[in-house]
């Protein structure tokens, strides 16, 4: 349909659209018109995706020279996928409808192990082992070797042929998914990967991963080029704090001080041996660090693999310092430094400080200045570009050493260093550790807030939403939470509280090990299998916990007579076997047995895996997902966040775990046909602080009733709205209430903004009666 | 009744039927009870009517057998040894161990055959109309014809009626029982054993290796109890047991299975990180994951888990197959009227789609794609534009319905003029195409001549085209519903099902590669002959007789495909008989 939102012609790819859809475009409109980031709630299975591009792709063509660029980012690949299987049905609709089609170009980039096409460089599971390989086939000093020897050393044909041809002429108009790139690719006998990076930077829009934007070390190689007139999209953000710190932290162990000593011995040689046949390379470099780092024009990007870890404005605008230009003096240089920390290592207490006193210890021990430090990675890229090594696996450990140099070396705030003797649950195994963690996620966010005019953080769960505009330390324009219309309760929210013993169910520390807790948790899935038909998903707090959980039931009989309704598929720590065991859960639930899947908030599958319709007719989350509080890092980043942006810790954690908790249980929605029970099982959920942070379209619905349930109650709840939602649904039933059509939607325009803005009260949506 | 023939296997007294004492005998055919001081069998059981046996449950004073019987009849036979309890417990024990070996022989010999028919029969009236039409009238025997044109509903039924499923308590369902001193007796039935197997294929594998040569069968379950598959908590290494072997080849299974990775990208949880960190680089988030227990046991035993499982779920997958679409079918019905509808659509889509774009490219995009789009999908929001089968955009190419202003314009057209009908005689086929060859000759130099069509011969195929010319003939005429009766038309309606189940199976003999398919190809024609002969004519001379307008141009498209039917069979003999010499 083509809609008109606050003067905005909009074409929305679908007959019909969601009264919050049409709400979400006109916050999002706002925030474009005052060019300001914005935070937007909306639940999972509303369509946010649709809704994002097609308003924000009519809002490019309306307005050309405000908004001249899109870039969606997202988590996962299939999410990626996703986004661009919708972006091409908004470009099918335009083409159709529109007078004018658009004709914008979109693409996805992802990495080479998703993209390549060569024969053999493609056969590689491993990410780094594609990059390797092909870094080998095409990097410039491969090509020029190729060029003398006549042929001798193999390259990639399909790189040649882009660099060739492909890098003048540009893609042609259309939308391109990673299988169309690669087919196109094929064509042409251009490299998908190498066109994609080109594109980027005239494509209108383009989708990728968060880490294109905010993992230094990638943005700086890939995304340098971005208009400051583009709209930046973070779907599925509510992790994006833990993507912005996990990018900037550093962990070494002694095996990586092991593996980058061996490493630099081998430099070592390599360098002696080149000093004996070729002096002349060694200079060359030797002169172009006197010149400065300015050369980079020079080098190729296929050459870009080694990019400094720090953020691009941090990175020094200067010559390397003359005590690490000589190849040999910066070797003996990060000898050094390798065994100042191998000394660090060498604890019995935990030992917390900060950069700047690290620094400090640095040049009292060792004498080594901050400057030279700082330009630790750089260097070490040099060295090995000139040494013309193509296989950086050996070199891993070697590279993160000089990462930790350069950062801990610049930044001084926000960050902390810790060093563990020993693991806390084997005090007598020594397995010491040095964490260089990043406590401040806005560090790696400020310079995207700065650099773009429009940043939207937008998710199905980002409640409580005060929280991400303190931590990421931003300015939203608009901030909004929508609810989901609906014309029947398809969700049943309960938080059940006792089994039906009485015990109280918990999974806090000291009830956690429990016999009649695990008992009356494994009764309370056992009678939820009985009720339910197809599909059933039970998140635990933490891995150790399911073990040892499910081992308990073992002993105690509930696991046999689970099996007995359903068959049991569980998470396990290798991502291979529970992919496996999910398509397994997924045939399951196809062929009518039904299944229980159980799985760990904070894991893979609770990140990425969706359980709509009948893979997921209830989901059970047993306890309250809080991270494993005890631990250091945890501990500093909480201080950190009370001393700069006066932010309790226990504020944090329960936010930390409220919002896991809803991801966890918003798997199982995926739509307004869709229908799942979700039920909290811990007593600690209905608290007013944790139930009132969960997101506003699952609070809707957990009435006071629901709050204080035991096994037998909430089953007879779950009984009797299964019975219900198991009736025929049909569009009609929808339309008027959830669903519009175009007149409904006009003619209900002025009244809706005032429905809506009472949703933003937290007002709206109908009580739930069965 | 006694005949001499039969060997009576055995022999048991005191056996009281009825309140009448009385002798047991264990026949070759059958079980039969006599009474005391008489010599007329009172009970004959022949094997073959016997459904089962049942006994009475032990410490139960009165021992007691009792038969039940197809029919649903039962005789119950009480055994009164004066030596006591232990004594008939024994009695009884001896008759029903040999039963057990009897019985089996004979279940099979129950004729459900004819009952199976007649029920499919029942079921669908189509296939009966055909029955009648094509057996009673002698065109088709009636083994052919369930042979070749019941065969799916047959099958289909048999399928249903064979496949058991695997319960995923199987396991769980052998109580064990302490017998009370020190042991425990696990009660094992036929049907887990079965579930064992089909589920446990190495467990198999073993039980065919090591019973009876290695070991007995006692031995054998004994060491299963004792093995890793009934307590998952014990570590299958160490242990010189023939189940360790067994762990190990399920192990290597799983793991070939887990390393072909999961068929759908949305569920392979390795190929979700796009840019995974890079090795040291991460902090709470990435320790957590890390965390190990170290509980080998614990993690052994979820892995087992995992792995019965996915075992029981592959004991089915024969079934899913044939059924890929039934989603709901635990305890509730969750009927969700638009969820159904929904799946059967992508299926529709999905068979539609991989036929098509086969070989578009050798990876899995196709399929991936469909996910996606699948994924995207709103129901209620209306359907998506992307169709997994257009890459450009030539428009909607969903099926449509048709509008027409005027329908007797869409329904006629040209029709062929009955004088040239005659392409069946190959002679003037060649001509045919003489004459075409020559006529196209000429085409060449149409543009030196600037005289396309002579404007006499423009008139005249206007003329025929238009309504009441030669081409034009079915224009003007009545639809034929309502010159013909209503038994007509419903005799012509069987005619034409009868036909065209037969041609199908005619043509389906094309190309007749193999011996099987040629004589199969012979008996079909020889079939039509025997159709036409037994059906058609008496149809056409009846039609001849009470409908003299219509006469023959009601079967006349029949005859048509009867014909060229004919001719295939006639071109295709002749060849192989030229083939032959």
């Amino acid at each position: 349909m083509k809609l008109s939102v606050d003067g905005l012609l909009v074409y929305f790819p679908y007959e019909y659209i969601y009264p919050e859809q049409y709400a979400y475009m006109l916050e999002l409109k706002r925030s474009l018109d005052a060019k300001g980031h914005c935070l937007l709630e909306m639940p999972s299975g509303t369509g946010k995706t649709a809704t994002l591009l097609s308003l924000i792709v009519a809002y490019m063509i309306e307005h050309p020279e405000t908004v001249r660029k899109l870039i969606y980012c997202s988590r996962t690949v299939p999410e990626i996928e996703k986004v661009i299987a919708e972006l091409q049905n908004l470009m099918v609709y335009y083409e159709r409808h529109a007078p004018i089609p658009p004709g914008f170009t979109g693409l996805v980039l992802s990495s080479r192990k998703n993209m390549c096409i060569h024969p053999e460089v493609s056969k590689e599971r491993e990410g780094k082992a594609v990059d390797g390989k092909c870094y080998g086939l095409t990097a410039s000093y491969i090509r020029d070797r190729h060029e003398m020897d006549g042929g001798e050393t193999p390259i990639c044909q399909y790189f040649e042929g882009f660099s060739l041809e492909g890098k003048e002429s540009t893609l042609p108009v259309g939308i391109y998914s990673i299988d169309d790139l690669k087919e196109y690719g094929r064509s042409r006998n251009w490299c998908p990967y190498f066109l994609a990076r080109y594109a980027i930077a005239h494509a209108h829009i383009v989708v990728y991963s968060y880490h294109y934007l905010l993992d230094p070390k990638i943005a700086q190689v890939v995304s340098k080029e971005m208009t400051r007139e583009s709209c930046i999209v973070f779907d599925e953000a509510h992790n994006i704090d833990n993507v912005c710190i996990d990018s900037m932290s550093v962990k070494i162990n002694r095996r990586i001080v092991e593996r980058s000593t061996n490493a630099l011995n081998q430099l070592t040689k390599l360098v002696q041996d080149i000093r004996d046949e070729d002096t002349n390379r060694l200079n060359e470099e030797y002169q172009r660090m006197v010149q400065g780092l300015k050369d980079a024009s020079v080098q190729r990007d296929t050459d870009m693999i080694l990019a400094n870890p720090v953020l691009p404005n941090d990175v020094l605008k200067e010559v390397v310092p003359g005590n690490i230009r000589n190849a040999d003096h910066f070797l003996s240089f990060l000898r050094r430094f390798i065994e100042y920390i191998k000394t660090r290592l060498r604890v019995h207490h935990v030992v917390q400080e900060s950069p700047a006193g690290f620094l400090k210890d640095v040049s009292s021990k060792i004498c080594i200045e901050r400057k030279p430090l700082r330009f630790c990675a750089e260097r070490l890229s040099s060295l090995l570009r000139t040494l013309e090594i193509t296989d950086m696996t050996e070199y891993g450990a070697l590279t993160l050493i000089t990462h930790f140099a350069t950062l801990v070396s610049t930044y001084t705030k926000g960050f902390t260093i810790i060093v563990e003797p020993f693991d806390d649950k084997t005090p007598t195994v020594s397995n010491p550790i040095l964490h260089f963690s990043c406590l401040d996620s806005s560090i790696a966010m400020a310079p995207v807030f700065k650099r773009f005019q429009t940043v939207v953080i937008t998710s199905g769960t980002l409640s409580p939403m005060d929280m991400y505009p303190k931590i990421l330390d931003f300015d939203p324009v608009v901030m909004s939470s929508f609810t989901m219309t609906l014309a029947r309760p398809c969700l049943l929210p309960m938080i059940v509280s006792k089994g039906n013993d009485q015990v109280t169910i918990s999974s806090k520390f000291e009830t956690r090990e429990d016999t009649a807790v695990i008992r009356n948790y494994g009764q309370l899935l056992v009678e939820v299998a009985k009720t339910v038909p197809d599909g059933i998903v039970c998140f635990f707090t933490s891995y150790l916990y399911l073990e040892s959980v499910v081992a308990s039931w073992y002993d105690q009989g509930i696991v046999d007579t689970l099996l007995r309704y359903k068959l049991l598929f569980i998470e396990t720590q290798d991502n291979a076997e529970t992919s496996y065991a999910l398509m397994n859960y997924v045939k399951a639930c196809d062929c009518g047995r039904g299944a229980v899947l159980l799985a760990v908030a904070r894991g893979k599958v609770s990140e990425g895996v969706d359980f709509d319709h009948h893979y997921g007719r209830a989901v059970l989350m047993f306890g309250i997902p809080y991270v494993y509080t005890q631990s250091r890092i945890l501990k500093a980043r909480l201080d950190y966040l009370r001393d700069q942006f006066q932010i309790r810790e226990n504020d944090f954690l329960t936010f930390d775990a409220m919002r896991h908790a809803a991801q966890c249980v918003g798997r199982a929605l995926r739509g307004k046909t869709d229908y799942g029970i979700m039920i909290f099982a811990d007593k600690r959920f209905s608290r007013q602080d944790k139930r009132s942070r969960l997101p506003k379209w699952i609070q809707e619905h957990l009435v006071d009733s629901f709050c204080n349930l035991s096994t037998e109650e909430a089953v007879q709840l779950a009984r009797r709205w299964l019975r219900r939602m198991a009736q025929p649904f049909t569009r009609e039933d929808q339309l008027g209430i959830s669903l519009l059509t175009l007149a409904q939607l006009e003619s209900m325009e002025q009244e809706k903004l005032e429905r809506q803005a009472q949703g933003k009260e937290g007002v709206g949506g109908e009580v739930q009666e069965l | 009744m006694t005949t001499s023939s039969e060997d009576v296997l055995l022999q048991m007294g005191e056996v009281r039927y009825k309140k009448g004492d009385g002798t047991l005998y264990v026949m070759n055919e059958r079980l039969a009870w006599m009474a005391e001081h008489r010599d007329t069998v009172t009970v004959s059981h022949r094997y073959a009517d016997i459904k089962t046996q049942k006994i009475s449950p032990e410490g139960k004073p009165k021992v007691q057998l009792q038969v039940v019987l197809h029919d649903g009849n039962t005789s119950t036979f009480h055994f009164v040894n004066r030596n006591g309890q232990k004594a008939m417990v024994a009695d009884r024990d001896k008759v029903k161990e040999l039963l057990q070996k009897l019985l089996p022989s004979f279940k099979r010999k129950v004729d459900k055959d004819l009952e199976d028919k007649n029920r499919i029969l029942m079921e669908n009236p189509n296939l009966l109309q055909l029955y009648k039409d094509l057996v009673i009238t002698k065109v088709l025997t009636s083994d052919e014809f369930w042979a070749t044109h019941a065969k799916d509903h047959a099958l289909k039924k048999v399928g249903k009626n064979q496949e058991i499923g695997v319960s995923g308590a199987f396991l769980a369902d052998i109580k064990p029982q302490t017998d009370g001193c020190n042991g425990l007796k696990y009660n094992l039935t036929s049907d887990v054993i079965h579930c064992i197997f089909k589920t446990y294929p190495a467990v198999k594998r073993k039980h065919f290796e090591n019973v009876p040569s290695k070991m007995t069968e006692a031995e054998f379950w004994t060491k299963f109890f004792q093995s890793h598959y009934f307590h998952r908590d014990r570590l299958t290494a160490g242990t010189k047991d023939i189940f360790t072997e067994c762990g190990k080849i399920d192990d290597q299974a799983l793991k070939a299975a887990v390393q072909q990775g999961a068929g759908d990208p949305l569920l392979d949880l390795k190929n979700f990180e796009d840019v995974p960190l890079e090795e040291g680089f991460g902090s709470v988030a990435g320790d957590r994951n890390v965390v190990n227990s170290g509980n080998i046991v614990h993690q052994n035993m979820i892995k087992r888990f995992n792995q019965h499982s996915i075992m029981v779920l592959k004991t089915c997958a024969n079934v899913n197959n044939a059924l890929p679409s039934m989603s709901n079918g635990t305890n509730i019905a969750n009927g969700p009227v638009p969820q159904s509808a929904y799946t059967n659509g992508i299926n529709g889509k999905g068979s539609k789609h991989s036929s098509e774009s086969l070989p578009k490219s050798k990876d899995e995009p196709p399929t991936k794609k469909q996910r996606l789009i699948e994924k995207i999908h709103f129901e209620d929001l209306g359907d998506p534009l992307l169709d997994p089968d257009e890459n450009t955009t030539d428009g909607p190419n969903k099926t449509k319905q048709v509008e027409l202003a005027k329908v007797e314009r869409y329904l006629n057209g040209p029709i062929q003029n009955q004088m040239y009908d005659s392409h069946n005689d190959v002679l003037s086929l060649d001509e045919v195409q003489y004459k075409l060859v020559r006529n196209s000759e000429s085409w060449l130099d149409r543009s030196a001549q600037r005289e396309v069509i002579s404007s006499k011969s423009a008139v005249n195929a206007l003329g025929e085209l238009s309504p009441g010319g030669s081409l034009m003939r079915g224009f003007q005429e009545q639809s034929a519903g309502q010159l013909v009766p209503r038994d007509f038309q419903r005799d012509l309606r069987h005619l034409y099902l009868s036909l065209s189940e037969l041609l199908k199976h005619f043509w389906n003999c094309f190309p007749p590669t193999t011996e099987e398919l040629e004589a199969k190809l012979q008996r079909m024609h020889e079939t039509l002959q025997r159709f036409k002969m037994a059906k058609l004519v008496p149809f056409e001379n009846r039609a001849m007789h009470e409908l003299s307008p219509l006469r023959s141009s009601l079967t006349q498209h029949m005859n048509l495909l009867l014909r060229t039917a004919n001719s295939k069979y006639a071109t295709w003999k002749e060849r192989k008989l030229r083939n032959n010499r």
